[in-house]
């Protein structure tokens, strides 16, 4: 067995390509640094070669799998919060009952006003989403820096819990249940072939369930492939800072 | 009007066009969500038998959002061309699609009378035609636009070059432009989706794409898709690009989710003709998709393919270079699988273009719909042979930042081999200088990126 085949997927895509023919390999594998993108993959007659489509293929099977794992109780425990889920029973539910995704039922709405201080200035929660795995990777990091941010600069921070089968809509329930100014949903996002485990934070002044869509100001693609936790974390922070100033989020038509 | 049928012993009667509209779609999840969709198979034959009866009339009379409340509506039935829309307002659509699969009934006639249907009627006599009857009827059409390029000419397959980045890192972004541009992608536009829709995001991405054209003298156009707020305020602060985006949709309600109005886009349009860097006249890059409405409860009890006719109904208001129907993105909630959305991209590209638009489709697909990439190359052999504008150049067909999957640089250079089809002539013209493409097909410098760049 060739090396590539007997470990296909060991090689980030940078350093996975084909310099066969290439007038400049130097120039070749420098610019293939700059991106993960599935550039300089040589080709067959106008279509991939062997190690390319098996790669793809292969990214694309761990992609589809990430959607329908679950995030572990141990991952919940260990983050030292609890849990709620909306009206979803399973992942079949969450991928076609996008409304039920947002519906938090009455005896969740209970646990979480039990468990919750109420009126923080800025409530916090994370969601499976579409991407299990997003939580574990992210999360540590990711709520570590935006809440101790937060905290330094006086901003009051909610108890933090996790929504299993979660919509990004459930802040437009959450928001006003626990009556924070500001709601910021860590969520899982749609995993892609370069990463299973990236995720978006959705912050919104004063959701509630009329609001727009337009009205969500948006931080997407954070993972240690995209935009680094740490540094979403403090990006995220002074996006928090600044909608309270302005008391509103999102794009706004009045421009 | 009568909206009441017999099929098998059992009668079939609906309460409105909508109603009827909605049942006689071909099945989709989101139509299905939404709670208006066929309960039964017959039932959705007994409404398609019920709209073949209604007429081009009918349609116009009972637009999906009415007239008063609904600036999209108003801005369709105002473009409406009233004497070809008084020639044939008899018609029914059963009538009309055959009319429009007649073998004497020309493109540049049917171009001529979509000018008076409104985008109900477009919706309306697609769900009256199968899968081949679309392609077949919709390859006939020739529309062509020019920025500063032209697309739409006979035998060309135009190709969007995407060289997205996950935090718009500019060697990354020209990294794929230039793997691109030596498979023979971007002769449609070089048009990056920004990770971060900030003006200063939108002015460094355009810089470098306006660069790349200017350095290599590319015969093409660019364009950044940010909201397209972003892109004016980018405009005013002496940013140069090409092509002005939004992503639209079929009524004002859902218009405003996506932070936008009718006004605005006139600004922009105009903004862009006069500050932009293209010839023109066409300066416009809209993208769509079926049930962005529903996604943001704007869609007034209306099917998706009708909601998605009126973006159609919209975006000929601008004249737009551009238009894309990025099929597959909104996910299986709105189109399930390779099934539904093989049907979505056929009717997306029919009814644009009898609405008059230079039609192109994202083929794409997300990670939690249960398709692969070989129910993708499929779909896009079908619209190259329905006459569809162009498709996207990604790199193998990964979009790392927007996380989905479309069709790739070797999809489009195996596709216009096969199909014998070109890229757009001053385009093509220019890679053969490069040995990037040679007799209609990928040339011996193809695929390596570093002839742009050695010194």
């Amino acid at each position: 067995m060739s090396e590539i085949m007997s470990n296909l997927t060991e090689k980030t895509m940078q350093q996975f390509g084909c310099d066969d023919g290439i007038l400049e390999p130097g120039l070749f594998w420098k610019a293939k640094e700059a991106t993960p993108a599935r550039i300089g993959i040589g080709h067959a007659g106008a279509r991939c070669k062997t190690d390319s489509m098996l790669r793809f293929l292969a990214d694309h099977a761990q992609a589809s799998d990430s959607v329908f794992m679950e995030v572990d109780e141990d991952i919940i425990k260990k983050l030292g919060i609890f849990e709620i889920h909306t009206r979803c029973r399973n992942k079949e539910d969450m991928i076609l009952r996008p409304d039920w995704g947002r519906i938090i039922e009455e005896d969740q709405q209970m646990l979480l006003k039990q468990n919750c201080i109420s009126n923080p200035k800025v409530q916090i929660y994370f969601g499976d989403g579409l991407c299990s795995p997003a939580i574990a990777a992210n999360i540590p990091d990711l709520y570590k820096v935006i809440s101790s941010g937060l905290d330094f600069e006086g901003i009051t921070v909610g108890t933090p819990f996790f929504v299993r089968y979660c919509r990004v809509n459930t802040a437009r329930i959450i928001g006003p249940l626990l009556g924070a100014e500001v709601t910021c949903v860590l969520i899982g996002e749609r995993p892609g072939l370069t990463t299973a485990e990236s995720m978006s934070a959705y912050i919104a002044y004063k959701p509630h369930p009329l609001m727009l869509e337009s009205e969500y100001t948006v931080v997407s693609n954070i993972s240690r492939f995209g935009i680094p936790p740490v540094e979403a974390a403090a990006h995220i922070v002074d996006l928090i800072i600044e909608i309270l100033e302005k008391k509103q989020s999102g794009i706004h038509i009045d421009y | 009007m009568v909206l009441k049928t017999r099929l098998y012993q059992n009668t079939y009667e609906f309460s409105s066009v909508k109603e009827v509209l909605a049942k006689a779609s071909e099945a989709k999840s989101g139509d299905i969500l939404a709670g208006i969709a066929a309960r039964t198979k017959l039932e959705r034959i007994a409404a398609k038998v019920v709209l073949s009866e209604l007429t081009v009339q009918d349609m116009y009379e009972n637009p999906s959002v009415p007239y008063e409340e609904d600036a999209v509506t108003r801005l369709i039935q105002d473009d409406i061309d009233k004497n070809v829309y008084e020639s044939i307002k008899g018609m029914c659509l059963g009538e009309l699609r055959e009319w429009l699969l007649s073998s004497s009934t020309t493109g540049e006639m049917m171009l001529q009378t979509g000018r008076g249907l409104t985008s109900e009627a477009i919706a309306g006599v697609s769900k009256l035609m199968g899968n081949l009857d679309l392609i077949y009827a919709g390859s006939k059409m020739k529309i062509t636009a020019t920025c500063n390029t032209t697309i739409g000419e006979d035998g060309v397959l135009a190709c969007r070059l995407q060289p997205n980045h996950p935090v718009d890192d500019r060697d990354g972004i020209i990294a794929s432009a230039l793997d691109g541009l030596s498979y023979g992608a971007g002769d449609a536009v070089l048009g990056v989706n920004p990770a971060i829709d900030t003006v200063d995001s939108t002015l460094a991405v355009w810089e470098v794409l306006e660069e790349l054209k200017n350095r290599y003298r590319i015969p093409t156009q660019t364009c950044v898709l940010s909201h397209v707020t972003t892109q004016m305020e980018a405009l005013k602060k002496g940013g140069r690009a090409d092509l002005c985006f939004q992503s639209i949709a079929g009524s004002e309600k859902a218009l405003a989710a996506f932070g936008v109005t009718l006004p605005m886009l006139k600004e922009a349009n105009e903004m862009f003709l006069k500050g932009g860097t293209a010839k023109g006249p066409n300066v416009m890059y809209f993208e769509t998709g079926q049930a962005s409405e529903l996604s943001s409860n704007a869609h007034f009890h209306t099917d998706q393919v009708t909601m998605e006719c009126r973006c159609y109904g919209l975006a000929r208001h601008y004249r737009p270079f551009l238009v894309n129907t990025v099929v597959g993105f909104m996910g299986p909630e709105y189109i399930y699988d390779a099934k539904q959305l093989t049907r979505a991209a056929l009717e997306d590209v029919f009814n644009g273009h009898l609405h008059g638009l230079p039609m192109g489709c994202d083929v794409c697909y997300t990670n939690h719909m249960p398709m692969d990439q070989n129910d993708n190359e499929a779909l896009a052999m079908l619209l190259v042979n329905a006459g569809c504008h162009f498709m996207m150049g990604v790199p193998q067909g990964d979009d790392i930042m927007l996380m989905y999957q479309s069709t790739g640089f070797h999809d489009l250079a195996a596709l216009r081999e096969i199909a014998k089809k070109r890229p757009i002539h001053e385009f093509e013209l220019w890679l053969e200088k490069w040995g990037f493409w040679e007799n209609g097909r990928l040339g011996k410098h193809a695929g390596d990126f570093t002839m742009l760049l050695k010194g």
